[in-house]
């Protein structure tokens, strides 16, 4: 198959690559540019471990064509932190013990980020409503939920 | 709590931050110069000869590098129960013939996925169908298809335990029950799948990085499919992300094929399951039909039982042979039975192989052994929580498989998630929403803290650990314990850390790296905590006394007034005068002629069976909506004993994991097979619970200080998924007055009986 060049900006900085026209975004990040924080847990859109952000909306980078995520701005697990510093909800995640084995936890962390950008206070209900389309099978969620919660209430108002 | 600085604190995992920022590398990872990509050819028939392959096709697309079939093998068996021929079962690549969809055939190394996909469909096998048996009660007829030579009527494995007199018993009992109970194909489901990728080197030595719970068998079944010596093959673990008995087998088929593709071609294959084969063609949880039969006093005291079990087994043995055993004996937990029976049979099917699943053989038997004595406590006008008080195994007994229990809080567990819940009040007085049916049950479990044996003829301790320390006053730890995200690199930490009188961050784990860790048993029955955690202990104990040592003789004080606590070393009650630990190392390394400090410790279970047992009860409350028969577990309140919590957070999350896994298995969790064929191979498919479906969860730990675990801790990664299930079901009965014996309990199964009950009625006014 005959490859394009096409330019990504991930985490603020701008890559050029060929890509094959069944790359998907999640082929991209992992394989041509080495970003392998993003997890392929299913890669037909059903785990969430992939999960990342364009334009701030939590997207599945498996369903998703490498052709077709250019001209937005993408945000992987890597570019969530800035510098030494974790986000308040990587911290969370960590001061609550919401980690277990870790696959789940990027795109765990990244939906949970587009739902504190929407919505600066959801309730249990609602942040378990948002984490629904994401797969965990060590934690129970429970600790997840809380470490949102807690994140959600550092934030202020 | 107060006599330790790091045990029992609720202290964030060592590796969290890592896998915060996705920094944690698995195995899919991992990426070598002029790395191939693998992938395996698997059957398509349930049960078919192989008269013919041809790769030549294959071999003719562009970037195809090698393709392996059986006959590029030296054609050995492997089996994780590698100590009993019978057991040793399975080709990594098939030989002549393939038992069950998705069997492993051929496998092929490429430049690039696509062309590897491309020559999977190229390569040309030549099958004749066999009959097939999909079901163990028609595998055990004389006319059904035999799967292996070794095993004449099919038969797998059969055990058979027997204390005291089980017939007398029931002549003494006051009521008997027998009853039939059915569990499901389940899968561990984790989220990472399989990954591995081989390197060889000029000499000849092999490194495998894979996603592994057991990188020591991983290392000897390796050495005996490729017909080398153990020492050649040295097996990575990277971070695994979740396992649950699914990656406990010691050999999965693509550890070989990307070893031998490597081989073949000179250059490191990686090869990564797709989700499709994780669902299709992994390990899973045996489905077992259990019949059981119960006599009890009138007061409800247990006075014999006599069980049954059938598993289907799938077309290996995997770990089964195993299950079959422990279907008969964890069911001795919690209750003292004076008169046992057990009878447990495997049966060899057409169907992916059935190995270990978190509780292995303990969420099948609890299953079944709490919602009898639900329906024994119901006949008899007792409440449950009573009952379970009255048979529950207390320290110094013994069960009636012969686990040896030397600490017992399960009396604690069962009283305080009673009162908590107030159960006995709630069950009669039912609330409800409108529409819905509130219900309320309760179950029970107790598990061992790791096996007592390796399943190899093996000269090594089950866990062994090597402390190093530096001049810079840091300290590394080798162990061939796995962390596979249930937080045991954390824990052995915290161990050494509390030893030594240092931070959490002074410490660096390597585990596990065959080359470097000591043998270990690996992860499974729930063992790393007291065995690797023990041997951590004697590790670190050893390492202490050397730096006292040292310390004493430079202070002028006796080694036994020492402590070592925030980095220091100084004598009880005086802290300020002290040797900072990093002074301290140097010390011992200028008297030892500048010889590192280097100490070991190791740990072998005392009881052949197992070291200690855990104990829970778990209450559930549920609401039933009589419209649907859907299910919403409202609350679990558990009630656990694992000795002392070393880390209080880790072991919730090991509970609430637990929790959630085991209402799946209740509810929803079920594989689909139609003619040997997997008909939902998607987490969607098989419904495992998502984030909204999770009940509210309130633990309680009922700490003990068990005598032979570290700092007194037990397991918690297994047993605490074995009340879950039961209490379900009970609360279920609870809610609507329908018994659903047949595993998951889904809402068709509810609305059926509750028609069936609505009928009955009928008739009986009519």
């Amino acid at each position: 198959m005959k490859k394009k060049l096409i330019e990504l900006q991930v985490n603020d900085e701008v890559h050029s690559l060929a890509v094959k026209p069944n790359d998907t975004l999640l082929d991209a990040l992992r394989d041509h540019l080495g970003l392998v924080g993003t997890k392929e847990g299913c890669s037909v859109g059903e785990c969430g471990a992939c999960t990342v952000l364009v334009n701030g909306r939590a997207v599945l980078s498996c369903l998703t064509l490498a052709l077709d995520a250019t001209g937005v701005q993408i945000t992987t697990i890597e570019g969530v932190s800035q510098g030494e510093a974790l986000d308040p909800i990587q911290q969370a995640f960590v001061d609550h013990g919401a980690v277990q084995c870790g696959f789940c936890t990027p795109g765990m962390i990244l939906t949970a980020k587009e739902l504190l950008e929407v919505q600066k206070h959801p309730s249990v209900d609602e942040i378990k409503q948002a984490l629904s389309g994401n797969f965990c099978r060590c934690t129970g969620y429970t600790k997840i939920v809380e470490a949102i919660r807690a994140a959600s209430k550092e934030q202020g108002a | 709590m107060n006599e330790y600085h790091v045990i029992g604190k609720r202290l964030p995992r060592i590796d969290a931050k890592e896998k915060v920022r996705g920094q944690a590398h698995y195995s899919d990872d991992l990426k070598l110069a002029g790395m191939l990509c693998g992938m395996i050819l698997r059957s398509p028939f349930a049960h078919a000869g192989i008269l013919k392959i041809d790769a030549s096709r294959a071999l003719n697309v562009p970037g195809v590098k090698a393709v392996i079939t059986g006959d590029d093998t030296i054609k050995a068996k492997y089996g994780v129960i590698s100590r009993s021929p019978k057991f040793v079962d399975e080709y990594p690549l098939a030989v002549d013939r393939v038992r069950f969809i998705g069997d492993e055939v051929a496998a092929v190394a490429a430049t690039d996925p696509d062309a590897a996909l491309e020559a999977l469909d190229l390569i040309q096998v030549d099958y004749e169908e066999l009959p097939a048996v999909f079901d163990p009660d028609q595998a055990l007829k004389p006319e059904a298809p035999q799967i292996h030579d070794h095993a004449p009527g099919n038969i797998s494995r059969e055990f058979h335990l027997k204390q005291g007199d089980v017939e007398r018993g029931f002549l003494e009992s006051d009521l008997v029950r027998e009853d039939t109970f059915t569990t499901q194909s389940a899968i561990h489901a984790y989220l990472e799948p399989h990954a591995a990728l081989a390197e060889w080197d000029m000499s000849g030595r092999l490194t495998l990085h894979t996603s592994t719970q057991t990188p020591y068998y991983v290392q000897q079944h390796l050495a005996l499919t490729l017909g080398i010596n153990p020492d050649r093959v040295r097996v990575i673990k990277p971070y695994v992300g979740g396992g649950f008995g699914g990656k406990s087998d010691g050999m999965a088929a693509l550890d070989f094929c990307a070893a031998l593709l490597a081989r073949k071609t000179g250059k490191p294959v990686k090869i990564v399951y797709s989700r499709d084969e994780e669902f299709t063609a992994a390990r899973q949880k045996h489905p077992v039909t259990i019949t059981m039969k119960t006599g009890v006093k009138k007061d409800g005291t247990l006075v014999a039982r006599q069980c049954k079990a059938f598993l289907d087994g799938g077309a290996y043995c995997s770990l089964g042979p195993l299950t079959t055993v422990l279907v008969g004996t964890f069911q001795t937990l919690p209750y003292r039975i004076p008169n046992y029976r057990y009878d447990g049979y495997r049966i060899y099917t057409n169907k992916p192989p059935c190995g270990a699943m978190r509780g292995h053989g303990g969420p099948q038997a609890h299953f079944a052994q709490d919602v009898q004595l639900d329906m024994i406590a119901e006949e008899l006008g007792l409440d449950p929580v009573e009952m379970a008080l009255r048979n529950g195994l207390r320290t110094g007994e013994r069960s009636a498989a012969g686990f040896n229990i030397i600490s017992s809080g399960f009396t604690g567990c069962v009283q305080k998630v009673g009162e908590e819940t107030r159960i006995k009040e709630k069950k009669s007085s039912k609330k409800g929403a409108r529409g819905k049916a509130y219900g309320i049950g309760l179950g029970c479990g107790g598990f061992p803290s790791g096996a007592g044996f390796y399943f190899t003829n093996t000269t090594s301790a089950h866990s062994s650990v090597i402390i190093r320390a530096g001049e810079g006053g840091g300290v590394s730890v080798l162990t061939g314990a796995s962390d596979i995200g249930q937080g045991s690199d954390s824990i052995i930490c915290q161990i050494v850390a509390e030893v030594l009188g240092l931070g959490l961050e002074d410490i660096r784990i390597t585990s596990a790296d065959t080359a470097m860790t000591p043998p270990d048993m690996g992860t499974y029955s729930s063992r790393v905590t007291v065995a690797a955690g023990n041997a951590a202990l004697k590790a670190a104990r050893a390492a202490r006394e050397e730096i006292f040592r040292v310390v004493a003789k430079k202070m002028e004080a006796n080694p036994e007034d020492l402590v070592a606590a925030d980095r220091r070393i100084f004598v009880k009650g005086s802290p300020d005068v002290f040797t900072p630990f990093e002074q301290a190392v140097n010390l011992y390394q200028t008297e030892s002629g500048g010889a590192p400090l280097v100490v070991r410790g190791s740990y072998n279970s005392p009881d052949k069976m197992s070291p200690t047992y855990s104990f829970g009860a778990y209450v559930a409350e549920v609401e039933v909506d009589l419209r649907t028969g859907e299910v919403q577990v409202l609350r679990i309140t558990a009630g656990h004993d694992c000795g002392q919590p070393l880390n209080p957070m880790s072991v919730e999350g090991q509970v609430e994991g637990c929790i959630v896994m085991g209402m799946g298995y209740a509810l929803s969790e079920n594989l689909s097979f139609e003619g040997g064929q997997t008909l939902n191979p998607s987490f969607l498919g098989y419904r495992a619970p998502v984030a909204n479906q999770c009940p509210e969860i309130v633990i309680h730990h009922v700490i003990g200080r068990d005598p032979e675990g570290p700092f007194g801790a037990k397991e918690t990664g297994e047993g605490s998924l074995d009340p879950v299930t039961p209490a379900i079901a009970n609360a279920i009965y609870n809610a609507v007055g329908v018994r659903i014996k047949d595993l998951p309990i889904t809402p068709e199964k509810i609305l059926r009986e509750l028609k069936k009950k609505e009928k009955g009625h009928e008739k009986e006014t009519d």
